[in-house]
């Protein structure tokens, strides 16, 4: 399963866990499981998330691949000018 | 050095061919966004708020519809109801509803024959205001009294007991902090801010609209991106984004501020209630000033932890950042991942709040957030430095994040090049020239992150095998000579041979904008992959005339040739030969590809600045700038300086002049050039660049994004450079004259 990473602010919202594991092939299927066992979450990832998987930053992809030993950080929505 | 990476080896790519809009720039000929004109066009102007905060008592257009060639008013009635979150904000900015928001805010707009009739007629529109307190300040709007903006905005992220003015929160961090300050020799902690600054865009926001009663319409506009253009009017408007057809001007500077909507829909809604008749609207100076999206300003702590050698053992942050009225707008979330980005620290904490104030909603600018988050901690590091006595390259250097490296916001770093940037600074010139009196240099580094996104690019085989791709990211910085390089190379044709045009809405899916240093990373790689496809039927049609299998034929030097002995002896057939016969071999070969860009490289840039500081005046001249940025591979060399140039010369400008300066009613009151005091030719120095290649190995040539780290160490650079110069450290941008001599005067008195 993959290591999601959760900011401070957010892990209140995950029985106070700096990173869970959730099962999921894409970004997508990692939001949902995440949104499904932490229902907290939700309202996060439907506001728009960003996330770095294995180092590489992905602003709003959620059909980029996810592998089962893969390290998952959530970031804000990036933006840029 | 980095440029022994590089896997050389193009005809192209690397080279500096004329730009492809060159010629129609300096005649004149280029068309903008105030250029198009069509028949039977009205021209509008838009009624705005006096008052910082007020509420609406009462709209009245009597008068203003009385006028013979008045066609059309919109007021906030006009528009659809029942929008949420960012669809509501960007309704509620291009007109006001209840409450007028900020100075600027636009109240009503109005449709006439002439420009001077519409904004005769603007002046006639009576509006009845209930003046409400006001509050411009980051700090002051957190206070306990300070005037609630929106009531119950904070999101889910606020902890409870902030005021409602605080509407998103944002917290991170790994290590222990407390056991980091205390293995460190010295632990300083210092309070920096900065003010909002203006893109500063030479060209104003400007578009043409038509919009029948039957909901279809068309939109001429000066943007970064239209794609947004069309979904965010659409979501305004209430109308399906199928029915509005975009298509982008030149643009005359973006810089993140024209990635959004401020008064696109009005033009639309007018031209509907004047009977579809099409409707021209462009801003004033003032009007782009008080009522387009700056950035943010900031206020924030920063805690470091130093080793006497230089090695940082903690660091800390605390940011407060305002975007207006509006939640969402203010850069917390790109500020704190960028704030330790350059470092490899074992134990940090990011906090960060967003609070409302009675501004204008701020828009992305150039890395937006980055180049705040640098000024407080690279200021830090370098006061930090100083005290020492440390050299602040080898410092950064001591400390500088690597591949492999745990960034400050979580993951590890793939490989990257600020090792590259920072020896490559040292050993420049600039960095051992003497200095005189009143003189000081500054050294910073800066992050930003880069950016894919959704891109979708065609390319056609012309008859006479020369090539027109079609893209949908506007050229604000090269992005059509660096694209038409890629594609040349991956063709194996001459750079003139290929035309690449910026199509509209109806000609491709759906493009991001010009956004987050993306177009040559994300437009060129999807063009690299429509030629490839287009390069594997053109060896489809050479094999079936020559009746051997596909897979025996190989694309090399613009042409498919046998690929080896075995395939046959069959002379090259070119481009231009398959191109002219492509009508009878099949029809016409195109190439197409549509992705969400992976494989981004983030960007690192060390800049070194040289100042002279007056201490009569307190005025600070630039005696020489010095750019060092990893480009991944320079495509087009003269556009990646350009890049780095215009960062640098935005940069020194927030740092030494630029702010938005509010009167105690809330008005703006620099609402011109002349007052808001952009840095201008004879204020600049030839600013110097090296381009460091390490290439990104997610895109086909290596590129990184340019456009954005470049603007993000100015700020820290120039404040440490006045302050070895003047001999005080200000803290607080823009470090002015004013602001400059009062620091020394204070310094002596003291």
């Amino acid at each position: 399963m993959a290591r999601v990473h959760l900011w401070s602010s957010l892990r209140r919202f995950a029985e106070g866990q700096e990173v869970v594991e959730v099962e999921g092939a894409t970004v997508g299927q990692i939001f949902d499981a995440l949104a499904r066992t932490y229902p907290g979450l939700a309202p996060a990832i439907a506001a728009g998330l960003s996330v770095a998987v294995d180092g590489e930053v992905i602003a709003n992809s959620r059909s980029a691949p996810v592998r089962p030993d893969s390290e998952v950080y959530l970031l804000q929505r990036l933006k840029g000018g | 050095m980095a440029k022994d990476e590089i896997t050389k080896g193009y005809k192209l790519v690397g080279t500096r061919p004329n730009r492809p809009d060159g010629l129609d720039k300096v005649t004149g000929r280029a068309r903008y966004g105030a250029d198009f004109s069509l028949p039977g066009m009205l021209w509008a102007a838009v009624v705005r708020s006096p008052h910082a905060h007020a509420k609406i008592k009462r709209i009245d257009a009597t008068k203003a519809l009385a006028l013979d060639g008045v066609k059309a008013v919109v007021t906030r009635a006009d528009l659809p109801t029942g929008l949420e979150g960012e669809d509501l904000n960007l309704q509620e900015n291009t007109l006001a509803g209840e409450k007028a928001l900020y100075d600027g805010h636009a109240v009503a707009a109005v449709a006439a024959t002439s420009a001077l009739l519409a904004q005769d007629a603007a002046r006639l529109i009576e509006v009845e205001y209930e003046v409400i307190p006001h509050v411009t300040d980051v700090d002051a709007a957190m206070q306990p009294g300070a005037p609630v903006i929106r009531e119950g905005a904070a999101d889910y992220s606020v902890p409870e007991g902030m005021h409602p003015n605080v509407v998103r929160h944002m917290e991170f961090g790994h290590g222990d902090v407390v056991a980091g300050f205390a293995a460190a020799d010295i632990v300083r902690e210092e309070t920096y801010k900065t003010e909002a600054t203006h893109q500063g865009y030479i060209e104003p926001h400007a578009c043409v609209g038509q919009m029948g009663e039957d909901g279809r319409g068309e939109m001429w506009v000066c943007t970064q991106g239209h794609w947004y253009i069309r979904r965010m009017c659409a979501a305004v408007l209430g109308i399906e984004a199928a029915n509005l057809r975009v298509t982008p001007s030149e643009i005359g500077g973006g810089f993140g501020g024209k990635t959004t909507i401020f008064m696109e829909p009005l033009a639309l809604a007018l031209s509907k209630k004047a009977g579809g008749r099409p409707v021209k609207l462009v801003m004033s100076r003032a009007e782009v000033l008080r009522a387009t999206g700056p950035t943010a300003s900031a206020s924030m702590d920063v805690k470091i932890g130093m080793k006497k050698d230089g090695t940082v053992t903690a660091g800390q942050v605390m940011f407060r950042m305002q975007g207006g009225a509006f939640v969402g707008m203010s850069p917390i979330g790109e500020a704190l991942p960028c704030a330790f980005a350059c470092y490899d620290i074992p134990a940090l904490k990011h906090e960060a709040v967003e609070v409302l104030t009675n501004r204008p909603k701020a828009a992305a600018y150039r890395a937006p957030g980055s180049p705040m988050a640098a000024f407080a901690v690279e200021s830090l590091m370098d006061e930090m430095c100083r005290e020492l006595g440390l050299d602040p390259i080898d410092v950064r250097l001591k400390n500088a994040a690597k591949e492999g490296s745990k960034s400050s916001y979580g993951p590890v770093y793939n490989r990257i090049g600020l090792v590259e940037t920072l020896e490559a600074a040292k050993a420049h010139p600039n960095y051992a020239i003497p200095l005189g009196p009143n003189q000081g240099r500054g050294v910073a580094s800066g992050f930003w992150f880069n950016h894919g996104g959704e891109t979708s690019v065609s390319l056609a085989i012309g008859e006479d095998g020369t090539v027109q791709v079609s893209i949908g990211t506007p050229d604000i910085g090269g992005s059509r000579a660096s694209i038409a390089l890629m594609t040349a190379e991956t063709l194996g044709i001459p750079y003139e041979n290929v035309r690449v045009n910026v199509v509209e809405t109806g000609a491709l899916g759906v493009n991001e904008p010009t956004h987050g240093s993306r177009a040559t990373f994300a437009s060129g790689k999807a063009a690299v992959e429509a030629a490839r496809q287009a390069i594997k039927e053109m060896c489809r049609r050479a094999a079936a005339e020559w009746e051997i299998e596909p897979e025996a034929v190989e694309w090399k030097d613009g042409a498919a040739q046998p690929a080896g002995p075995n395939a046959g002896k069959f002379p090259p057939m070119t481009i231009a030969e398959i191109g002219a016969k492509m009508g009878g071999t099949g029809g016409p070969i195109s190439g197409h590809h549509e992705t969400n860009a992976g494989g981004v490289g983030a960007s690192f840039g060390t800049h070194v600045v040289d100042v002279e500081v007056d201490p009569e005046t307190g005025r600070t001249t630039v005696l020489r700038y010095l750019v060092v940025q990893d480009a991944g591979t320079a495509i087009h060399p003269a556009y990646v300086e350009g890049q780095y140039q215009g960062g640098a010369a935005q940069g020194i400008g927030w740092a030494l002049n630029e702010e938005y300066v509010y009167g105690a009613d809330g008005r703006l009151q620099n609402t011109v050039f002349l007052d808001y005091r952009i840095p201008v030719a004879s204020d600049l120095p030839m600013i110097d660049t090296v381009i460091v290649e390490v290439p990104n190995p997610g895109h086909p040539y290596g590129v990184r994004g340019v456009g954005e780290t470049g603007i993000t160490p100015p700020l820290p650079a120039l404040a440490g450079a006045v302050a070895a110069a003047a001999g005080v450290r200000l803290r607080s941008l823009p470090m002015s004259p004013p602001k400059v001599l009062a620091a020394i005067k204070a310094a002596r008195q003291a």
